[in-house]
């Protein structure tokens, strides 16, 4: 028994303990174990009425049995008498028994809140002490139905004791994270942000914590606290380090409440104010310069303190996002802890300078590190700091770096630990792809993550770097040689033969002029690694061969034997059986004309965001692709590119039938004109078939198809056919919007990124991101023919008076555009006042020869200008209510025109920019949001509530909002949605 | 912070503290994978780590692993202090505390934590404050014990 004496010595408890330590096994611990519940059991049932101290000590002993991993059934009575106990050990066991052992028999709930009830009544600090500390503990809805409503009170009442203020902060914050909608908004709230003011450290220690978590929730009722925040911290910053006593730490002063005040200021924007903004930034220099100085103890906690409280004050700095002067002193200072001998240094300078590298004002001083974080992935001992250095590697990568970057991660990789592997695999392919300048070594890199780790490389990967080589002609013969060559490796990944069956298939023709890569040679190299691949790796082979009997009828014989053969033509594998009929059926039926038709080259994939990129945010949360993508997103990811994105389930299922044909997608848009019946004839071929199984239709587990949008729909207007004159028009003159500008201008209404148009000339692509009132837009136009188009030149016109309400500044692209290529044009976006009509876009260019025009409608509508707003019930029908003229409300009822999904329909409102409310609207099946539409001149107040109807298949939507043309406005954009 | 965890070389656990609603079954599922990632590192190794989306922080002082989860924007060092700041109070209030006193003494440990963490969040953080109010309990407590031993020495004497 250890020498402590403290307080009340539980002799039978400490004896009970020493036996337990005393069993040499698990039997032997069960079997004591189960002596003492038995010889607990009988006193509580027995005939005696226990005194306090015997019931105090069973019920330790049972919470010490709990503790040790076993289950406890009773005792729960017990324990709730001893809350009425006057006696204070014995209602503190009492209290710490419920707290960890809770049960939701209500009855025991209701005695349980009524000892509570009478001990913060009690006006006695501990035990309202110990009564706050047990609501904190359990932290139930029961009990903050109970108390949520008197703890307020408590809080700001004047004559509480500091200890019970403290308590009552802490356990309030405790409900409202648990059931924000319990705890009542008022007159209190205004004098908590007081407590920042307080003159006990300990009470302001607790209350930041309270103020910060409803902040984030109630940012613009909580606004005064920035003021106070910094007063307070300014004060503490600059105090000597030992003029707060017993909080100073180490002679660090007030660490803990410095890192909680630094971290309140980051639920703000910096602040208006001049003389308060002067004063942080005072404080955050003073923060930063004491860094500098040399350490006034020796110990780990004097340092640990002050760089908690100098990681928090970068945190901030990196929030503002403004100070490019104390961002670059920010990164400095990382800088130096990259090569810190401490590795907790380390790994926090890694980490903070991820997010450093996302700011613009910082990115290049961040590169400045690079040799060290590579030296840190080298030869860092610890996984987790290597794991820090290749998240930074990725946030710091961009074209200037992206070679040296890629390299080192593929250096890396051979020697990674398992469980990071895969994710590298995705950041090498997503840098790759991203910062590519010339194709080949992109297709190089993959190539190499493939051999490298090719049990890490996902199907994303290898999708897109078919995607990738089949929209881009000009590396299609470079990576039909390379994946041949790599193919020739004795031992090669299933995944390379994967891609280098497909990419054969459709490009081997490029290289079959060399002897050494001819046509029997190709067949029989992918032939020889056959039978060692999986089922569907075998299906994509047998694909292979129907594209090569069209790309060399030389091939016909000798793959037609292989089709006939009884191991493919009776395979036990119904997809491979099927096949394998199909095809030889197919090869034998077909002229050379129809052949070539159905066997045409893939058409270019539609350009989407990266399914890797995808991927990677799924496996790393939220927030991790952000150095590479940062814009405000809509929350379903797939819904961002038009559904496009495999779904989870198709991603993790490997996908057993990844056809080159392209049998169930839509034929090629670009396909030469067949044969009159072509068409037919395919399906005929099929249907004739005697072998022809059932289940032709699109199965699930198609995700390589699965994946393909149908080609947009070419427009009636097409720009080839469009005899424009010789001449250019003049930059005033211009045209009206194609009709279905309109359209494409919707399907931007709930997201910002995606394609907006499409012919078989020019693809346009949007990125966009929106902040307050302003935005960036980058455009990207493809040229998707061979030849270069000239004169290009996009430009923004803004009709009516747009002008006044709306400014986009707009870079100059290129005026050549070369076959193949892509240029990006960013537009700045700042929105002056509440507008109705879009921008429009219009595009210009010739090719070859001849002047083409088109005019779009540029994605931009009020609703990017939402900031989303969140609030409890009651300010909402509040607010609802003050909107209540007529004109302030917008209404309209229709018809779904797609399924009515909640889920869908969540993601759309978010996507459309307000807040979804929660528990606001009695009908759960409704939708309400809330949101604030910024512009330089006004700010807009909408208010939304989205009715569905199942039954009848139908919406009622209502907006108010403080403009009656917004309302209309936003209720038609958003009507259309559904 | 979501949940203290209190562990040994061994892998016995000996405090546990959840500040997020949990069931006991994941809590125990929680516990095992963490006290075997935790005691699978090495000495030198740095004190934080990813896990899940949650940060670890932890330390061992003697026998014992103080181990910590907190949110992402929570700040790495200065949970590490938490977890100084609470073996600096138990060691004052038990005097040079061992593991040991931490077993025969479970409850005092769990006291001592509440007055300085509620609900995940740093309650007070001055030394004096802490133990003032776990002392004052004791100074309360060995009244009404007096008051109890006295009576009770009455009863047998009859």
């Amino acid at each position: 028994m250890p020498a402590v004496s403290k307080g009340d010595g539980m002799r039978g408890l400490a004896v009970f303990i020493s036996d337990i330590r005393n069993c040499k096994s698990k039997e032997a611990e069960i079997k004591r174990i189960n002596k003492e519940l038995a010889n607990i059991r009988s006193k509580f049932k027995g005939d005696k009425a226990l005194d306090g101290y015997s019931k105090k000590k069973y019920v330790c002993k049972l919470l010490f049995i709990f503790l040790l991993g076993h289950d406890i059934d009773f005792g729960h009575m017990e324990a709730v008498n001893l809350l009425s106990s006057n006696k204070y050990t014995e209602k503190q066991i009492g209290y710490l028994f419920i707290s960890v052992l809770v049960n939701s028999n209500s009855e025991l709930i209701r005695l349980i809140n009524n000892a509570i009830k009478n001990d913060l009544a009690s006006r006695n600090p501990t035990f309202m002490c110990l009564a706050l500390h047990c609501i904190a503990n359990v932290g139930s809805r029961e009990m903050g139905e109970a108390f949520a409503a008197d703890i307020p009170r408590i809080l700001v009442a004047g004559d509480s004791m500091d200890s019970v203020k403290q308590s009552a902060a802490l356990c309030l914050l405790r409900l409202y994270k648990a059931s924000p909608d319990l705890v009542p908004m008022g007159e209190w709230t205004a004098r908590v942000v007081h407590l920042l003011n307080d003159q006990h450290m300990g009470v302001v220690t607790a209350a930041v914590s309270l103020i910060t978590c409803l902040c984030k929730k109630n940012p613009d009722d909580f606004k005064t606290c920035v003021s106070l925040a910094v007063s307070r911290l300014s004060r503490i910053v600059s105090s000597a380090s030992t003029d707060l006593q017993d909080y100073t730490y180490y002679f660090v002063p007030a660490p803990w409440l410095s890192v909680k005040l630094l971290r309140l200021l980051q639920c703000y924007p910096p602040p208006e104010d001049a003389a308060v903004k002067g004063r942080l930034v005072e404080c955050l220099e003073t923060v930063l310069n004491k860094a500098q100085e040399p350490p006034k103890s020796k110990k780990v906690q004097h340092s640990n303190a002050k760089n908690a409280i100098l990681f928090e004050t970068i945190s901030l700095i990196i929030h503002y996002d403004s100070e490019p002067n104390l961002l670059v002193r920010a990164c400095n200072q990382l800088g130096q802890f990259l090569q810190h001998r401490e590795t907790n240094l380390r790994y926090l300078a890694l980490e903070s300078m991820c997010t450093l590298a996302s700011s613009e004002f910082s990115h290049e001083a961040v590169k400045t590190h690079i040799d060290t974080v590579i030296n840190a992935l080298k030869t860092e001992r610890d996984v987790s700091v290597r794991q820090r250095a290749a998240d930074l590697l990725y946030a710091m990568c961009d074209r200037s770096n992206a070679k040296q970057i890629v390299s080192e991660m593929l250096r890396y990789l051979e020697t990674a630990d398992y469980a990071i592997r895969e994710e590298i695999v995705l950041k090498v392919a997503i840098l790759a792809e991203k910062y590519a300048v010339d194709y080949s070594w992109y297709v190089d890199t993959i190539l190499n993550l493939i051999r490298i780790a090719g049990d890490y490389v996902s199907e994303e990967v290898w999708y897109r770097v078919l995607q990738i080589v089949t929209n881009r002609d000009d590396v299609q013969g470079y990576a039909a040689k390379t994946v041949f060559e790599a193919l020739q490796a004795p031992a090669c990944h299933e995944n390379m033969v994967k891609v280098g069956g497909y990419i054969l298939g459709e490009f081997g023709n490029l290289i079959a002029g060399d002897p050494r890569s001819s046509p029997p040679v190709q067949f029989s190299l992918l032939h020889s690694k056959f039978h060692l691949c999986s089922v569907a790796t075998r299906a994509l082979l047998l694909s292979t061969y129907i594209k090569f009997i069209n790309l060399f009828p030389e091939t016909k014989a000798t793959i037609q034997g292989v089709l006939r053969a009884g191991s493919q033509l009776r395979n036990a594998d119904v997809e491979l059986q099927q096949r394998a009929v199909e095809y030889l059926t197919l090869s034998s039926v077909a002229s050379t004309d129809v052949l070539a038709t159905v066997l045409e080259e893939m058409p270019p994939f539609p350009e989407r965001e990266s399914s890797i990129l995808a991927k990677l945010k799924r496996k790393k949360g939220p927030g991790a692709g952000s150095a590479l993508d940062d814009s405000r997103r809509d929350p379903s990811s797939h819904d961002i590119n038009g559904g496009v994105e495999p779904t989870p389930s198709t991603v993790s299922t490997p996908s057993p039938s990844a056809d080159l044909l392209g049998l169930r997608a839509a034929p090629p848009p670009a396909a030469p004109p067949a044969p009159s019946g072509a068409g037919n004839l395919l399906v005929d071929v099929f249907s004739d078939s005697p072998a022809a199984q059932p289940g032709l239709g699109p199965s699930p587990e198609e995700a390589f198809l699965s994946e393909l949008e149908p080609p947009a729909p070419e427009s009636p207007m097409a720009l080839l056919a469009d005899p424009a004159p010789a001449a250019d028009p003049g930059p005033e003159d211009i045209g009206p919007p194609i009709p279905e500008a309109d359209e494409l201008l919707n399907k931007f209404v709930c997201r910002n990124n995606g394609v907006l148009f499409e012919n078989q000339l020019l693809q346009i692509g949007v990125k966009s991101e929106f902040r307050q009132n302003l935005g960036r837009m980058y455009l990207f136009y493809g040229n998707k023919t061979s030849v270069q188009f000239q004169n290009f030149s996009p430009t923004v016109v803004h009709p009516g008076d747009l002008q006044t309400q709306l400014a986009v500044q707009t870079k100059r692209v290129a005026s050549q555009v070369d076959g193949g290529a892509q240029v990006q044009q960013v537009l700045n976006i700042e929105c002056l006042r509440d507008f109705l009509t879009p921008p429009l876009l219009s595009v210009r260019f010739r090719y070859g020869g001849a002047p083409q025009s088109l005019t779009l409608k540029l994605p931009v509508t009020i609703n990017k200008f939402f900031q989303p707003t969140e609030m409890a019930a009651q300010d909402f029908f509040q607010r609802w209510k003050q909107l209540s003229l007529p004109q302030q409300e917008a209404q309209k009822i229709f018809k779904a025109n797609h399924p009515m999904d909640a889920e869908v329909t969540k993601a759309k409102l978010l996507g459309f920019g307000s807040a979804l409310l929660d528990n606001v609207d009695p009908n759960p099946e409704n939708f309400v949001g809330a949101g604030i539409i910024q512009t330089k001149a006004l700010q807009v107040g909408c208010l939304l509530r989205l009715e569905p109807n199942a039954q009848a298949q139908m919406y009622r939507l209502t907006l108010r909002t403080s403009k009656e043309p917004v309302s209309r406005h936003l209720c038609e954009l958003l009507a259309q949605q559904f | 912070m979501q949940f203290m965890l209190l562990f040994s070389r061994q892998g016995k656990l000996r405090l546990q503290k959840w500040y997020v609603p949990l069931s006991d079954k994941e809590k125990k599922k929680i516990t095992r994978e963490l006290v075997q990632t935790v005691l699978a590192r090495k000495p030198k190794m740095c004190s934080f780590l990813e896990w899940r989306d949650l940060k670890i922080v932890y330390k061992r002082y003697a026998s014992l692993y103080f181990c910590c989860a907190i949110e992402d924007q929570d700040n790495e060092l200065i949970t590490l202090e938490i977890i100084h700041r609470y073996v600096e109070l138990l060691d004052k209030y038990f005097g040079s505390v061992c593991e040991l006193d931490i077993i025969f003494n479970f409850e005092k440990a769990y006291f001592i934590l509440d007055e300085f963490l509620l609900g995940g969040e740093v309650q007070e953080t001055s030394k004096k404050n802490v133990l003032k109010a776990i002392e004052q309990a004791d100074l309360l407590q060995e009244k009404t014990e007096n008051m109890f031993y006295s009576k009770s020495g009455c009863k047998k004497a009859y």
